[in-house]
């Protein structure tokens, strides 16, 4: 699960490999199994709930922080 | 066969993989690896004392409202200052309060304050924008909350300005500059700014070493409520593509960057790369506002409101 997609994925391969097959940036997203934080290194089962967070923020260099 | 990663400290399963660090730690022991990193760059960089008092930038977002966590927990006294944009039709920054109001609540009540643009001023800065056709929004939201942080600083008597900046936004701002050679923005860019000027406050980044993903690790695990939408804005912005690829170089190298940034302060502080010194810029005094500008007549907020 990423903001608004969803994707079924077989398990036995690791978070990264996962992000990778749907096109998503690993340096780019942290990776939360069944609500706990985990490296990407790690390996999913079929059963896991997987979400995926994107940390990247802000426009201009995120020269708009303090402020909303 | 592929192991997963242990905790450096305690070798239990590991949360954070810090790969430009070569190590990886645990929920709980990357919480206190990560205040205290704060505290020392605080020393190191000698950005504020612990008896002074501290304005921190507060948007809603990870990187500020962590910040301010991180700063309570180490016990300086600070309090936040939420700036009200008007964005989205207002409900993007009613949004992003929220956040705020929850997080000061969350936290026992800490100090915050807000300022509403619109309430202050008469226009919210989307407002602003369409008045001022050919400006752009994010150009005049900087100008504005570079002009209302710095009047609150003084007005406050607080002794720096505390923001979110992480690595990545630092990465990504020397990245544009040194594309167009920007060569005034590469002398000042810095994680500390000097106050040169007696109604210029000090500003500072305490997070400057931080990478994004590792300030986003820290609000996740302590559990910080942060607004995660993107301001409608930020939607395709120039710099969002130059994290993404210094992503892809750090994903090639790591370190890499950390390494292009601090290597730039390095450079240019020690062999004086980019020349002027920003002790050298001279500013006089708005003669509206009293705020300092490098302009003659009015600083470049006032123009703003200039004839309305």
């Amino acid at each position: 699960m990423y903001r608004d997609k969803e994707w079924d994925l077989k398990g036995g391969s690791t978070a990264r490999a996962a992000i990778k097959k749907v096109d998503l940036d690993p340096e780019a997203v942290l990776v939360v199994r069944n609500g706990q934080l985990v490296t990407d290194d790690t390996i999913l089962a079929e059963e896991d709930e997987v979400k995926l967070i994107a940390v990247i923020s802000g426009g201009l260099g995120g020269y708009c922080k303090g402020g909303g | 066969m592929i192991w997963a990663l242990k905790c450096r400290r305690c070798g239990e399963p590991a949360a954070v993989n810090m790969r430009q660090h070569r190590f990886a730690l645990c929920g709980e022991h990357f919480l206190d690896w990560f205040i205290s990193q704060t505290e020392r760059v605080i020393e190191k960089y000698r950005m504020f004392a612990p008896q002074d008092r501290l304005l921190v930038a507060v948007s809603g977002g990870k990187d500020s409202l962590a910040l301010w966590d991180v700063l309570l927990r180490l016990g300086y006294e600070v309090e936040a200052l939420y700036i009200d944009l008007g964005i989205g039709d207002e409900a993007y920054s009613r949004q992003s309060r929220k956040h705020v109001e929850q997080f000061a609540a969350a936290a026992g009540d800490t100090p915050y304050r807000v300022l509403d643009v619109k309430a202050t001023y008469g226009k919210s800065v989307p407002e602003l924008a369409h008045e001022k056709r050919g400006r752009k929004v994010c150009s005049l939201c900087g100008l504005v909350k570079r002009h209302v942080m710095n009047r609150l600083a003084y007005e406050g008597e607080y002794v720096a300005v505390a923001t979110g900046h992480n690595l990545d936004d630092e990465a990504a701002v020397l990245f544009q500059n040194a594309l167009h050679w920007q060569t005034g923005y590469l002398a000042r860019q810095a994680p500390v700014l000097p106050s040169t000027h007696p109604r210029l406050a000090r500003k500072v980044k305490p997070f400057f070493r931080f990478y994004e993903r590792d300030t986003a690790a820290y609000a996740l695990l302590r559990g910080i409520d942060y607004i995660y939408e993107e301001c409608p804005y930020s939607k395709g912005a120039t710099t969002i593509f130059y994290k993404e690829l210094l992503n892809q170089l750090e994903a090639r190298s790591r370190g890499a960057k950390q390494q292009f940034y601090l290597s730039f302060l390095q450079a240019r502080d020690e062999q004086g790369l980019f020349g002027q010194d920003p002790q050298e810029l001279e500013l006089g005094e708005c003669e509206n506002c009293g705020q300092p500008t490098t302009a003659s007549g009015l600083c470049a907020f006032c123009r703003l409101w200039e004839g309305r």
